[in-house]
């Protein structure tokens, strides 16, 4: 089997001082992914299913607080640390910078979770069920993951199907703009943008040459492809 | 310790030696009967965790690895005295083995076996553990040998083949005495185990320089055995675990477990089977000196580990250890406890060495010590890693509580039908060193009393 060589590698932008913190994308994301809801007890225990989170910190001292919000999807790491870990290859490397998961290969190990700095792979402790109606809004482009299986944030790998169909059709490559995961199109505030790191035209590529860029430790040299902006002390204080 | 007046005939130390191996009495099915229901109680866990899924165990996010990862490594730790001091005393000659090394053979052998149940059990999807095994399938599809897990699946097989074998082949010459003792129906198992063992002096010559080459090869894979369990956690991100000292820090504590493990067997093995003549003081004085100076290599390790990680002050590496100290204080403190102060004071002296109560009270809480030890080293490491967010904690539930149960239930179980089947204690090696002292003892002027010098 040939890889397919488009020469596009993935990445988004998040920039933080537009985000709000409406968890609209976290929402978003649960929706489009056919991801089981999570009660109370769930998210006490630690099971709670979401591919996408917005982690919130405070900063200050009470009056003077502040929040901050920080979304934390899968980053996509170029040298990802979950990928040689798994002994069945259920994590891997797309060709387009992806960090792909076979959830048919999945044996659960559960390796690449405790191997993920940024703690974003969810595991399937049990068989995944809906209230009445929702069942009846699932996705057909994406699989329902069964227990026993890691999952994650996939870029919304079915969305970027689609559009390299689209593209494929009309003979052309994916235009910038083109592809959107179901977060970034859905984010009020317009803090998440996605695109071709590797198109210097791209808007994602230009926003990653912004001099508030910064990625999430960086220090462990897990090269991920989402790009967090942050201005550096000229906000108004809180 | 008096040899003096024994009257060493082979056929009375052969009926002392196999005494164990008499028809069961109502005591040991009683006692084969409440390890068998431990067991159960443990596969209804198991059963009830296959059907509802990981659900049912404490494991959450972040903490992935619980009870099962932490029963693994304290199993495959225990496993490594056996065969390795076997090993070790059969090549340095050290005779006072002789008694031992069948049951610390044995040992390693069932230990190793239950350790490598917890990576099936501790899978999402232990139906399709078969992934894991390289075999050529219609997918194309071979599993990821850069992966430590596969390393491990490698190594833990590896292991219990060797030491499967290493302790059969031990045991032909005396599975050919049960033969010549038994009769009937038990002959013919015999016969075919023994191989047509006769003793000729052709099979002897073969057997010793067989079990010597054995002995060689087994010792470079215990260390890599446990050396890859280490590297299951020394090669990841996660702070806490990624640390050169952990594959020789693991080893040292698997000996450690190891050689606790074998006197507290030797301990119980001579009582149960009233085997004082055979298991002298000086065998329990020899290995307690062994497990003084792995404990000291053990307290070594931890020190250099913990003191450059206090030392270096690195913020995430600080996190989880002052998570450790504020969270695991008590723990903490029984491992050191269990690990450092009592056995490395105690052992220091000649009359602790020779006491059984004592020694029984010293080993016991080393493992226990060392049990505790695993699981410091999964738990609080996981559950304060880099994300502030995402730490949580871990309290196992009672299915994992009842499988890890049922594993040690599991393990006497296996031992003790192993003692009742097979000869647990190793007949001709003893029954050689024994007249060999008698013929010194009519050659020399002096009663010789050594049983350290034979050779």
């Amino acid at each position: 089997m040939k890889t397919e060589e488009s020469g596009i590698r993935w990445g988004m932008v998040i920039d933080l001082d537009r985000c709000t913190g409406c968890g609209a994308c976290v929402t978003a994301c649960q929706v489009e992914n056919n991801i089981p809801l999570t009660d109370r007890q769930g998210f006490a225990e630690g099971r709670n299913l979401q591919w996408l989170r917005i982690e919130r910190y405070w900063e200050g001292e009470f009056p003077h607080v502040r929040a901050r919000f920080l979304p934390m999807l899968c980053q996509h790491c170029d040298d990802a640390p979950c990928e040689p870990v798994c002994p069945v290859y259920a994590s891997y490397h797309t060709a387009e910078g992806l960090n792909g998961q076979v959830y048919n290969r999945c044996v659960g190990t559960r390796y690449c979770a405790n191997n993920c700095p940024y703690a974003v792979r969810v595991f399937n402790f049990s068989e995944p069920s809906w209230p009445q109606p929702l069942e009846q809004q699932l996705s057909p482009d994406v699989t329902v993951r069964s227990r026993g299986v890691m999952e994650k944030c996939s870029f919304c790998i079915q969305r970027i199907r689609r559009g390299k169909e689209a593209a494929k059709l009309e003979d052309r490559k994916v235009r910038d703009g083109e592809v959107h995961p179901a977060c970034a199109q859905t984010c009020p505030p317009g803090a998440m943008v996605f695109g071709d790191l590797n198109d210097p035209d791209s808007l994602v590529s230009r926003m990653a040459r912004s001099p508030r860029r910064f990625r999430l430790f960086e220090d462990l040299g897990t090269e991920p492809s989402v790009i967090y902006l942050k201005g550096g002390g000229h906000e108004h204080p809180g | 310790m008096s040899t003096q007046d024994k009257p060493y005939s082979a056929a009375r130390m052969n009926d002392a030696m196999l005494s164990s191996m008499q028809p069961p009495t109502i005591r040991w099915f009683l006692l084969a009967f409440i390890l068998g229901a431990i067991v159960a109680v443990g596969l209804y866990a198991f059963t009830v965790q296959l059907t509802t899924g990981m659900v049912v165990t404490g494991i959450n996010r972040p903490v992935m690895w619980g009870l099962y990862i932490i029963s693994f490594v304290f199993w495959v730790g225990l496993s490594h005295s056996g065969t390795m001091v076997s090993a070790i005393l059969r090549l340095s000659q050290a005779s006072w083995r002789r008694p031992i090394l069948r049951g610390a053979e044995a040992m390693t052998v069932f230990s190793i076996a239950v350790a490598g149940l917890f990576p099936l059990i501790h899978l999402g999807r232990n139906w399709i553990f078969y992934y894991l095994i390289p075999y050529p399938s219609q997918y194309g599809l071979w599993p990821n040998f850069r992966s430590p897990l596969l390393f491990d699946m490698v190594a833990i097989n590896t292991y219990i083949i060797g030491s499967g074998i290493f302790l059969y082949i031990g045991m032909l010459p005396d599975l050919a005495v049960v033969r010549d003792r038994s009769s009937g129906f038990r002959k013919q198992i015999y016969s075919l185990l023994a191989l047509g063992w006769r003793g000729t002096a052709e099979q002897w010559r073969v057997f010793s320089r067989g079990s010597t080459l054995l002995a060689c090869l087994i010792i470079p894979v215990a260390v890599s055995v446990h050396s890859i369990v280490a590297w299951d956690f020394a090669v990841t991100l996660v702070p806490g675990w990624h640390s050169t000292i952990f594959a020789p820090y693991f080893v040292i504590g698997a000996i450690t477990s190891g050689v606790a493990a074998v006197i507290t067997l030797m301990i119980v093995i001579r009582k149960v089977f009233k085997l004082e003549e055979f298991l002298l003081p000086l065998h329990f004085d020899n290995m307690s000196k062994l497990l003084l100076a792995v404990c000291l290599l053990w307290s070594y390790f931890y020190f250099a580990e913990v003191f450059t990680t206090w030392y270096g002050h690195k913020p995430i590496e600080w996190e989880w250890f002052s998570y450790m100290h504020d969270h695991y204080g008590i723990a903490l403190f029984i491992m050191i406890l269990g690990n450092t102060i009592v056995p490395i004071i105690g052992l220091c002296f000649r009359s602790v060495r020779r006491s059984m109560p004592a020694l029984l009270v010293i080993t016991l809480l080393v493992n226990v010590a060392m049990f505790i030890e695993r699981f410091l080293i999964v738990v609080p490491s996981l559950s304060h890693k880099n994300i502030p967010f995402a730490w949580g904690s871990y309290t196992p539930s009672w299915v994992e509580l009842a499988i890890a149960l049922a594993a040690f239930a599991l393990f006497f179980l296996l031992y003790t039908l192993f003692a009742k089947f097979f000869p647990i204690l190793a007949v001709t090696d003893v029954r050689e060193q024994e007249e060999a002292l008698i013929g010194q003892q009519r050659l020399g002027r002096t009663q010789v009393e050594t049983l350290v010098n034979e050779e």
